[in-house]
């Protein structure tokens, strides 16, 4: 048997904790094959340029990779949305979802929620008080992105726990490490609940529309018309799924960051502007999502000395680019005000990551208060246990012990 | 606070919109304005604008933290060459910068950044400290910016001494002296020239008395048409359908201002995007209810009794009843005060190689004498050496960076200025950007996107390779093109891509040629042995 490749031992949940020094492996050569025939680039230069690339593809309809898997996003039978569409179909589905999230429509919508964040996560914290323990992730990391997401779309608060358990099991499938079939039975199944839950939740906002994301989108035609009802139902469950799973991994990530550098923790203390540029810093550092699967070539691309032929999968590595030391001054260290910090944490190009706004105010919220209000936070395991996937990436569990919390500005 | 967004960079993610929606605005699909000098209560929502954006294209004045460093490009070299203790000048040197905006302010920053620690003094005609111009055209006419709050940020501590108001009037090459308007003069060991261009006055003096009619170049221009903006003319007429003119007439529609656009080529952005791609720039026009006459010329303006523009009589026989008239002719190089220096300035502007190094009248490099902006012009390798003259913003930008560092470096250190030209406009809406060189070109493609939705990409050719692309609300896509345009890959184009055009056959681009000014230079050449021979301009005889 030979060597596992980087690119395998990366996938190896046992390298979950620390993928960074075979991301450095990777990068020795930009553009690899892996095994599965994909085409792995983990360079910044060469993943920068891609993401602009039109040859480059989003769309799962022209995906071997998705062909070979039998199925699209979200499960068979699931509706593609703009993230696995291209231009036109991709801009006019994401500029009219985009209508009622934000500019030029609705331009004050995620900087209005700032108060709103703000409550929760005052309330997450006021809880810990009288702990000597807590699960950053259970107590903070995931209810807040969660509530944020389910409020702004008009979940109702106790249906986060039935889709909880599917989209934690939509998430297994995704997992590369596992066998295709077992993959496919996962995604089937989490894939028909999810999306029979969805389409009750359209119907009754469409019934009954109030002022959240998915009324809108249910019930306003803008010159562009509406999505069609099983666009809807995919974007919606896109919306919830990502719209809390990548944000639950920022915040964790970066709590479990200033445990490490307790001197930033420090610094953040007391100049709390500084999580402005520490969230772009984390978003370098310990990205939310690892990669980007699931591209196609559509023509031949001669890039970095390789030529990718059309046809072929591609993935970009992106927190490898992140750590490029060709393109980062000293890459591996956390640099919290790191000047041109153009990282690509949340891609590129048309598909940047459509709830970026969301992500980093829910970060720098949950830091912020972090680490003002909770009393001298010390990690209780390093490494944390991490949840399996390896492309959306962060622990499971942050045991953290703490001396109490202060500054209870609603008691 | 004061913020500038390098809108060459920005791609329209709306990051900065989410963010700090009362700073910044999304237009139509991705065409970015903002108010420059925002009030104090929005500080926080800035510094999230700015840290979010992907292309981290906003610039904030600095406060506090240390100072910026220099891109680690090239660093080596001139740490090394400071380190050397060769270099006396950087330590002790004086440096003159003609001219205070954007150029002089950029070039004088990167010198201060480069470890610059001798004098620095900058000339300005203005009053006025460095500012931005592109918002003048744009958010200062709608109101949503004021005029006088388009200081450009500084990015830096310069301690540099400003003469603002005082124009140079003449320059001794000689005794290395610029001399002032007000009779001073200013001894230097190096100088920068960065004076920029002025608006096309209208041609006739009496008619650009009457009240009403005007140019809009600088800050008081922009005021002056923004207050007559704000009482409601019965119809503005714009003369020149170029990047200015037609931004103007978005803004009037924009108020719902009466406008009339006449042009005398064959359509709208014609010298910039030539006749294919300004067609469809004409079509957006009359979408939007610009009353649009290409081909059309103005005869006379006409003022009433107490001298107010009130009419205009058009070469296609009709008369327009107008309250205002804006003059956007284009730009004449501030090159006057030169006459006399033996520099090789002119129209032209003033001629220089491609590391900014001025030419004398020779044709022969000198040492101490640089220029930048709009005024430079400079060969382009790329395209086939020409010696072009690129007005664009970002071209101040990268020019007196270059510049600056230039100054600063012996010649094996020097940077070539190789940066592709790329410029922006928002027009109704759109966005419309552009990178290369576009009217060099004889051939044009629509190669993505649809022309009806107001949404495409068009590549140029000039014999066989590609020199340029324009986008319209497609600007993500531009960067892709930069890489064709540097390496010369063939046109048309055939690439198979995302959102193909449903003809990308190439047709002819429609610019109309026109010689470069430095043709009309009027050289006298004397002297009979190679030691004698020396070149001198004569004045123009036909100015």
């Amino acid at each position: 048997m030979t060597e596992p490749s980087a690119w395998e031992r990366i996938l190896n949940p046992s390298n979950r904790a620390n993928p960074y020094p075979l991301y450095a492996e990777l990068r020795k050569t930009p553009v690899t094959r892996a095994a599965d025939g994909s085409y792995l680039v983990s360079t910044y230069a060469e993943i920068a340029s891609l993401l602009h690339d039109p040859r480059v593809s989003s769309d799962i309809g022209r995906s071997p990779a998705a062909a070979a898997a039998g199925d699209g996003e979200g499960g068979p039978g699931m509706s593609p949305t703009f993230l696995t569409k291209d231009p036109p179909e991709h801009d006019k589905l994401r500029r009219i979802t985009t209508r009622h999230f934000g500019p030029p429509v609705t331009p004050g919508r995620v900087a209005g929620m700032e108060a709103r964040m703000t409550e929760i996560v005052t309330e997450l914290i006021d809880a810990m008080a009288g702990r000597s323990r807590i699960d950053v992730v259970d107590d903070l990391a995931y209810p807040l992105p969660v509530t944020v997401i389910s409020e702004l779309l008009g979940v109702a608060p106790g249906d986060e726990k039935r889709f909880r358990v599917w989209v934690d099991l939509a998430l297994q499938s995704t997992d590369p490490g596992m066998d295709p079939e077992s993959q496919q039975q996962k995604r089937a199944e989490a894939g028909a609940q999810l999306r029979s839950f969805m389409e009750e939740l359209v119907e009754k906002h469409r019934q009954a529309p109030g002022s959240d994301l998915l009324s809108a989108l249910a019930t306003d035609d803008g010159p562009e018309g509406r999505l069609p009802d099983e666009q809807l139902v995919s974007t919606g469950l896109l919306l919830l799924i990502a719209g809390h799973e990548t944000t639950v991994n920022l915040i964790s990530n970066g709590v479990l960051t200033l445990l490490r550098y307790p001197d930033q923790l420090q610094s953040l203390r007391n100049d709390p502007e500084l999580v402005i540029p520490m969230v772009e810093e984390l978003l370098r550092y310990e990205p939310p999502v690892h990669f980007v699967p699931l591209r196609t070539a559509l023509d031949d691309i001669d890039i970095a000395g390789t030529t990718i032929p059309a046809g072929s999968p591609i993935t970009l590595v992106l927190a490898a680019a992140n750590r490029d030391p060709a393109r980062f001054t000293d890459p591996d260290s956390f640099i919290p005000r790191r000047p041109n910090n153009q990282h690509l944490g949340f891609g590129g190009g048309i598909h940047l990551c459509f709830g970026a706004p969301l992500a980093r105010l829910e970060a720098q919220i949950a830091l912020t208060e972090f680490a003002g209000r909770v009393a001298n936070p010390r990690l209780v395991s390093d490494p944390p246990p991490y949840r399996p996937s390896p492309f959306l990436r962060g622990p499971s569990h942050l045991p953290t012990d703490i001396d109490g919390i202060t500054g209870f500005l609603f008691s | 606070m004061r913020l500038v967004v390098d809108l060459t960079k920005c791609e329209g993610y709306a990051q900065c919109a989410f963010l700090a929606p009362d700073v910044f605005t999304i237009q139509g699909d991705e065409a970015l304005t903002y108010d420059p000098h925002p009030d104090e209560a929005q500080h926080r929502r800035v510094l999230r604008a700015a840290a979010a954006c992907p292309v981290q294209a906003i610039q904030l004045e600095r406060s506090e933290g240390p100072e910026p460093q220099p891109e680690a490009f090239g660093q080596s070299g001139t740490a090394a060459f400071l380190e050397d203790g060769r270099n006396a000048f950087s330590a002790s040197g004086r440096i003159v910068i003609v001219g205070a905006s954007l150029t002089g302010l950029r070039a004088a920053e990167r010198l201060r950044e480069e470890g610059f620690a001798g004098s620095l003094t900058l000339i300005g005609e203005e009053t006025h400290e460095p500012y931005d111009r592109p918002p003048l055209s744009k958010q200062v006419l709608t109101g949503s910016a004021r005029s006088a709050d388009t200081s450009l940020p500084r990015r830096r501590a310069l301690q540099a001494a400003w003469h603002l108001g005082t124009a140079a009037s003449g320059l001794d090459v000689a005794a290395k002296q610029v001399h002032l308007a007000d009779g001073r003069r200013i001894g230097y060991d190096k100088l920068l020239i960065a004076t920029g261009a002025r608006a096309r006055a209208w041609p006739s003096a009496a008619e650009s008395a009457l009240s009403g009619v005007l140019t809009l170049r600088t800050r008081d221009d922009a005021a002056a048409l923004r207050r007559l903006l704000d009482r409601r003319p019965r119809r503005v007429l714009v003369i020149g359908a170029g990047f200015i003119g037609c931004e103007v007439a978005s803004v009037c529609r924009e108020l719902g201002v009466a406008v009339t656009v006449t042009e005398a080529g064959p359509a709208p952005l014609g010298a910039a995007l030539g006749g294919v791609i300004g067609a469809i720039a004409g079509d957006l026009h009359r979408e939007n209810g610009v009353d649009l006459r290409c081909g059309v010329r103005i005869e006379s303006l006409e003022g009433d009794a107490a001298g107010r523009l009130c009419r205009a009589r058009l070469s296609d026989g009709t008369s327009l009843e107008v309250d205002v008239a804006v003059a956007a002719l284009g730009a004449v190089r501030n090159v006057e005060w030169l006459e006399g220096s033996g520099l090789a300035s002119g129209p032209w502007g003033v001629a220089c190689d491609a590391g900014c190094r001025a030419f004398d009248a020779n044709g022969i490099v000198t040492d101490d004498v640089f220029v930048a902006g709009d005024v430079a012009r400079a060969p382009q390798p790329m395209f086939g050496y020409q010696f072009l003259a690129v007005e664009h913003w970002g071209n101040a930008v990268s020019q007196a960076e270059v510049a600056a560092h230039n100054m600063l470096s012996p010649g094996t250190e020097c940077w070539p200025h190789l940066a592709l030209p790329k410029f922006w406009s928002v027009q109704f809406g759109t966005e419309i950007k552009s990178v290369g060189v576009p009217s060099v070109a004889d051939q044009v493609a629509i190669v993505q996107g649809s022309v009806s939705g107001r949404r495409f990409l068009a590549v140029y050719g000039y014999k066989g390779r590609i020199v340029g692309a324009v986008a319209f609300n497609q600007n993500k896509w531009l960067e892709f093109y930069e890489p064709l345009i540097e390496q010369a890959a063939p046109f048309p184009p055939s690439l198979h891509h995302v959102d193909e055009a449903s003809d990308a056959n190439p047709v002819p681009a429609g610019f109309r040629h026109r010689g470069s000014p430095t043709q009309d230079a009027t050289v006298v050449v004397t002297g009979h042995y190679p030691n004698e021979r020396r070149a001198r301009l004569a004045p123009p005889r036909f100015p």
